[in-house]
């Protein structure tokens, strides 16, 4: 059988890759965004919190035999209470000037973190085995699903869309909301809006280490794994715009399998086709696909 | 990042001022000039020279237009890419490979500009981020480029045909040239009517708007002037290490202009040539010495710049000798009021 002219396996098997992928931009726009929309920070330390939930994950196991399952919980918990110490240490400064420092200040904390790493374990990746309960594959019948890829993609889908109820449906989702339109309208209120912010950027960077340790045992865990995913993640924003939490998950979603199925028809522009879409979604609506602004 | 007009009634002190600023850059100039038989290593001095440029290039931008590119590398890597394709596998002589670096870089800049110019402030960096990861990937993959090698033995050949620019010194001068050839245009831009529109722009975009300017005509403009100015930093360097590779076109490169120019002081005109120094000598004494830990320092010097040190090297002085100068005025007036 085969789908225009591609085995259909193969088309599958690259469609179910940029899935993956896709769950990987929907995880770490959905941080960047909620970041932005409270801290007004772009944070440019994103990947490479990724990358440290990845490599917590390798240590974990490595040095300390804590295995995946545990990994999964606390490699994002470690990562996230260092988010809460850069914010208390850094980010806090920087809330009332122009947005452009937060950016460079998070550079400089990716480039300390990448280059600490690379001076510690070199740029090699190390690997980092699948969980013996999600290896191996599965017949679907028309497909064969390795597990473990599945898991991820599920895994995503639930932890985005758990966050997406938490944002949009509770009250201290409501909170949240309310302190991204006018903060100090809402600590007028008696709400402790220092500590939002804290615990916000916390969580951001858990998330971002949570993708990381699913990512491990996919791609080789390497110090500069984040930095290359941050600046595609970073079209991701643009052209879904930072306005929605949804938008990012679909956007996120949806051009990871784009990139996926570029890799069977056309693999030279793989690795390009995201920055393509950006140029024309920017062309036509600029605010991106789900943004609000003017 | 708003400079304060000096008030207008010390107008001696101003011109004092001026002239004191016309004679260090008369000094750095002759430094400049006389750097090679004052056993500076020319190489290092060029190299410092090209990425000053670059850094003035991108302040064009950032310090007087208020527009943050984070994809200055794209245009200072592809001109580096051209030069060095033309010189060597189309025999250019070394100004017409110069020439066409600068124009491609240029070209590249308005296509990138004519896209990042539709959104503001951090969405603007983030698409030309963006953009630039996109040039590096064509950077990567194009046939001409050498991939992962890059483009290595680029001949320096003979200016014009004539004269060669093979011994160290010759090429060391032309460099010098070029660099305040380069620094005068940016002077020259900032200082014309234009640049006060760029100014405006910084200070206030929607009153720019309502005072009926095109403002995205000026900024584009800004943005190929600087993307160009950039490219011309891009071939000289290829032209003085003999190579273009990756690494001048990867976003790292985007980062590194950033840190000089905000190291230096943003929007101050010796700034960027400050900040470029200082970045260019720590690397050069640092790599050999602590390998890869030299990222980890940069990435302690963006910390600190942010956190304490807002307004660069430049910055700060400029700011102290103000307080200065405005603490000696009120003494004089004070001295005035007791003598009348």
């Amino acid at each position: 059988m085969e789908i225009f002219g591609i085995p259909h396996q193969a088309f599958l098997g690259q469609l179910m890759l940029g899935l993956v992928n896709g769950a990987f931009y929907a995880m770490l726009s959905l941080g960047l965004a909620v970041i932005f929309g409270l801290l007004g920070i772009v944070n440019f330390a994103h990947g490479a919190l990724y990358m440290l939930g990845a490599f917590a994950a390798w240590i974990m196991l490595d040095k300390f035999g804590i295995n995946y399952w545990y990994a999964l919980v606390l490699a994002p918990l470690t990562v996230g209470a260092l988010g809460v110490v850069i914010e208390r240490l850094f980010l806090k400064h920087l809330y009332k000037t122009d947005p452009i420092y937060g950016l460079l200040l998070t550079l400089g904390l990716a480039l300390i973190a990448e280059g600490l790493f690379r001076e510690l374990y070199g740029v090699s990746g190390q690997p980092y085995n699948v969980p013996e309960l999600l290896s191996g594959a599965t017949n679907l019948g028309f497909m064969v699903l390795p597990n473990y890829r599945a898991w991820v993609v599920l895994v995503s889908l639930a932890v985005c869309l758990g966050t997406w109820y938490l944002i949009e449906r509770t009250r201290l989702g409501a909170y949240l909301r309310a302190g991204t339109e006018n903060a100090a309208l809402v600590q007028a209120f008696g709400i402790n809006v220092p500590l939002m912010v804290m615990l916000t950027y916390g969580a951001g960077a858990a998330l971002a280490a949570l993708a990381g340790v699913l990512a491990a045992p996919i791609i080789q865990v390497n110090p500069l794994m984040g930095s290359n995913l941050i600046i595609v993640v970073f079209a991701v924003v643009v052209i879904g715009g930072m306005g929605s939490i949804m938008g990012s998950i679909l956007t996120g979603l949806g051009l990871g399998v784009i990139e996926g199925l570029t890799r069977v028809f056309y693999p030279e522009a793989s690795s390009i086709v995201v920055f393509i879409i950006m140029v024309i979604v920017l062309m036509i609506r600029p605010a991106g696909l789900f943004g609000k602004e003017a | 990042m708003s400079s304060a007009m000096p008030p207008l009634t010390d107008h001696k002190q101003m011109t004092k001022t001026a002239k004191l600023l016309r004679l260090t850059y008369l000094a750095l100039l002759i430094l400049a000039l006389v750097a090679p038989m004052l056993g500076l290593y020319p190489v290092f001095v060029m190299k410092l020279l090209c990425f000053a440029l670059f850094a003035c290039a991108f302040n064009l931008l950032l310090g007087f237009t208020g527009l943050l590119s984070f994809g200055h590398a794209a245009f200072f890597g592809s001109a580096a890419y051209i030069t060095g394709y033309f010189i060597k596998s189309q025999n250019f002589t070394p100004e017409l490979g110069i020439a066409a670096g600068v124009i491609g870089a240029g070209l590249i800049g308005l296509l990138v500009g004519v896209v990042a110019i539709r959104r503001q402030g951090i969405y603007f960096a983030m698409i030309t981020l963006a953009m630039a990861q996109m040039v590096y990937f064509v950077c990567l993959q194009a046939p001409f480029t050498g991939g992962e090698d890059g483009l290595q033995g680029v001949p320096r050949g003979a200016l014009f045909g004539l004269v060669s620019l093979k011994s160290d010194t010759a090429m060391y001068y032309l460099v010098v040239a070029v660099f305040v050839a380069g620094f005068l245009a940016v002077s020259r831009i900032v200082h014309s009517p234009f640049g006060q529109v760029l100014k405006m722009i910084r200070e206030n975009e929607p009153r720019a708007i309502s005072l009926g300017y095109q403002v995205d005509r000026y900024k584009l403009l800004a943005f190929v002037l600087s993307s160009a100015l950039a490219g011309l930093a891009g071939s000289l360097k290829a032209l003085i290490m003999g190579f273009a590779t990756l690494s001048d076109v990867h976003w790292t490169m985007s980062g590194e202009v950033i840190l000089m120019t905000l190291l230096g002081g943003v929007g101050t005109f010796f700034g960027p040539v400050m900040g470029a120094g200082i970045v260019i000598s720590l690397q050069d004494t640092l790599a050999d010495k602590v390998g890869s830990w030299v990222n980890v320092i940069i990435g302690v010097i963006f910390v600190l710049c942010v956190l304490v040190f807002r307004k660069g090297v430049v910055g700060e002085l400029q700011a102290w000798l103000e307080r200065r100068r405005a603490a000696a005025i009120s003494a004089d007036t004070k001295n005035a009021g007791r003598l009348g």
